[in-house]
């Protein structure tokens, strides 16, 4: 009796949470191919095969192929941001001083707040004609005031902004996951380099990072994973503009697949993130495994 | 080689309040292995730390072969330290660890592997040199950590507890291991230690230490025999000293001295000494006795004897039983302040 029963409650334990996988990823990404490789629009009855002709549409788009490029830079360039800006955070806020969680909590503000304000305020702060940024600027005599940047106006700028906000955005989940790394290093470690003999940048690179990889790892896949399937910031500040020169894969595949109503053509663009995700996630897996801060 | 010498060196922390270390003056010997014991809390360790360069000292001086090195990096003080847990580095082999002193002074490649071969040899860690420090036992982590100490050839070696992480049996042979080695590769060694028999055993001298001041220091003969206060008197030893109270002073004499009458054939005869049993420890080749001093000087103190097991007689808790000290196993100490003070003559 009690062996079946533990034999039934470990798969029932587990089976919402497969249905739930299965429900809300397996089905619609099953669903994306069938579009993708179909004629379907919004509203349109039935569904012709259409093989290939969508991928090669998509790819053919000088829309979609800056897209690609832009999700690549968009990605990297936060990621990097978001390293460099979470190490130095986490170090900082590592050591006790006085008002140290008053500042914790401010850093995790981005985070918590919804993405939907914080790109609100921000929209408001790079806007082309009440920029407080362009206030400061012409007020330091540093820009002429009939000459001001375009923040969201011209492509590059437009591209810079997105990144940044994005990076404002996701550098507090970063930090959280670092300065969580940087505690679980016992303090004799970085002790037993300096008596060994190692200055600041030998015990930084060669002790502490190789130690910290692991969880840096982690918080540079999920950094991957949110910044590559993101499009709020980019829907909202900016909606792809100007001239799709901020469009990302996602965004992209939004509007045309939703607001262009090609959801075939929406499909094949939004599949294009699976081999990416894909490698991202068996990275991810690996990372896990071999994590081993002892 | 150097020696260690420290002078008024104190660390107070949080802004003043807590004083960890009060003016220790130390002067160790040329390849002296020097153990500092005493209770947790006193100081020891933060006294070890300071000397290490990792902990700054609130005033004092701290000179290593003569010199002055209070302003000194850890990695100028070249001195070396083995922490209680180890500190390996996780992700380095036990080669890895090995060399990286050696890397960090940018010794030469071949130079490097050659020291780490022969420092892993001395400990006879040569066939871990692949492993890395997750797969060791802890008896191996010990050595590795002891290896990464004395590759680099060091002029002083701090121990901070080394053995407390290893088990009962495996902490008998390491002692006897550090031991062997410190007296071969004779560096001046400072090893802290709470555990009073480590030091009795390893020390060429004892550095007693409560509460952050510096109680004896000495042979362990000297520290055991001739305790400078109460605290050492009673810290060392297992059972401690009877420190008794007469009108005078406090008087102590060691459990193993308490003894029962006739079996003493010391010159100056012996102080009899009246005492109740209350119950006792057999141990094997040795039996602790638990009572109470009766008459005159010590009325109603309580004490402990140490007889050994051939002494078969059984005592009862209805009738004292005469008992002796020699007098010079008599220490006096100051009733006020607990120091050591010239004999007296007892009733």
């Amino acid at each position: 009796m009690n062996r079946r029963r533990q034999r039934w409650l470990g798969p029932a334990m587990l089976l919402p949470a497969v249905l739930y996988v299965i429900g809300l990823v397996g089905v619609p990404f099953v669903l994306a191919f069938f579009y993708a490789l179909g004629d379907v629009k919004v509203g349109s009855v039935g569904w012709h095969f259409v093989g290939l002709a969508n991928f090669r549409s998509v790819l053919e788009n000088p829309t979609f192929r800056h897209a690609l490029r832009n999700s690549f830079v968009f990605t990297i360039a936060s990621q990097i941001l978001v390293l460099v800006g979470a190490n130095v955070l986490a170090l900082t806020l590592k050591d006790a001083f006085r008002g140290r969680r008053f500042f914790r909590f401010l850093i995790l503000l981005p985070w918590v707040a919804p993405v939907s304000i914080g790109s609100i305020g921000w929209k408001w702060i790079l806007d082309s004609l009440y920029s407080v940024i362009n206030w400061v600027l012409v007020r330091l005599h540093l820009v002429k005031p009939l000459d001001v940047p375009m923040w969201l106006g011209q492509p590059t700028l437009a591209m810079i902004s997105v990144i940044l906000v994005h990076t404002w955005h996701i550098l507090p989940f970063a930090t959280v996951i670092l300065l969580a790394g940087w505690t679980a290093i016992p303090k004799d470690i970085p002790e037993a380099a300096a008596v060994d003999g190692a200055g600041y940048f030998r015990t930084l690179f060669q002790i502490t990072l190789p130690m910290l990889l692991p969880i840096v790892n982690v918080a540079l896949l999920f950094g991957i994973i949110f910044t590559f399937t993101d499009m709020t910031v980019v829907y909202i500040l900016t909606r792809g503009g100007p001239y799709d020169t901020t469009q990302v894969l996602p965004s992209l595949a939004f509007f045309t697949g939703i607001l262009g109503s090609d959801l075939a053509e929406g499909a094949a663009i939004s599949l294009f993130l699976v081999p990416l995700l894909a490698a991202v996630a068996w990275l991810m897996l690996r990372t896990a495994r071999r994590a081993e801060v002892a | 080689m150097a020696v260690v010498e420290t002078r008024g060196l104190t660390k107070l922390f949080r802004g003043g309040q807590v004083g960890a270390v009060l003016g220790v003056d130390l002067l160790s010997r040329e390849g002296e292995f020097l153990v500092l014991l005493g209770p947790s809390g006193s100081g020891k360790t933060t006294l070890l730390r300071m000397i290490a360069g990792l902990e700054e000292p609130t005033s004092g001086e701290i000179l290593i072969g003569g010199a002055l090195v209070n302003a000194l990096t850890p990695r100028e003080r070249r001195v070396a330290m083995v922490f209680q847990s180890y500190a390996l580095y996780p992700h380095l082999t036990v080669h890895g660890n090995i060399v990286f002193p050696l890397k960090a002074q940018r010794v030469a490649r071949a130079d490097r592997d050659k020291k780490a071969a022969w420092a892993a040899g001395l400990l006879g860690i040569g066939h871990l040199l692949g492993r890395k420090p997750r797969e060791l036992s802890g008896g191996e982590r010990q050595r590795v950590a002891l290896a990464r100490a004395i590759v680099r050839e060091p002029s002083v070696f701090l121990l901070d507890e080394p053995l407390s992480n290893l088990d009962a049996k495996l902490r008998a042979s390491a002692r006897e291991e550090i031991e062997q080695f410190q007296k071969r590769v004779g560096t001046t060694t400072i090893y802290v230690t709470h555990d009073q028999v480590e030091a009795m055993a390893m020390g060429d001298r004892v550095v007693v230490m409560n509460q952050g001041r510096v109680c004896q220091i000495g042979t362990p003969r000297d520290v055991y025999d001739d305790p400078a206060d109460t605290f050492v008197a009673t810290f060392l030893g297992s059972p401690p000293m009877n420190v008794v109270e007469t009108e005078k002073a406090l008087v102590g004499f060691r459990p193993e001295h308490l003894r029962p009458a006739g079996t003493i054939s010391a010159a100056p005869g012996a102080l009899p000494i009246s005492f109740r049993f209350s119950h006792e420890e057999y141990l094997g080749a040795e039996r602790i006795l638990y009572g109470w001093l009766e008459g005159p000087p010590f009325h109603g103190s309580k004490a402990i004897a140490r007889v050994p097991s051939t002494w078969s007689r059984r005592l009862t808790a209805s009738e004292p039983a005469a008992f002796e000290v020699a007098r010079e196993d008599l220490k006096f100490f100051d009733s006020e302040t607990g120091r050591r003070r010239a004999a007296l003559a007892l009733a």
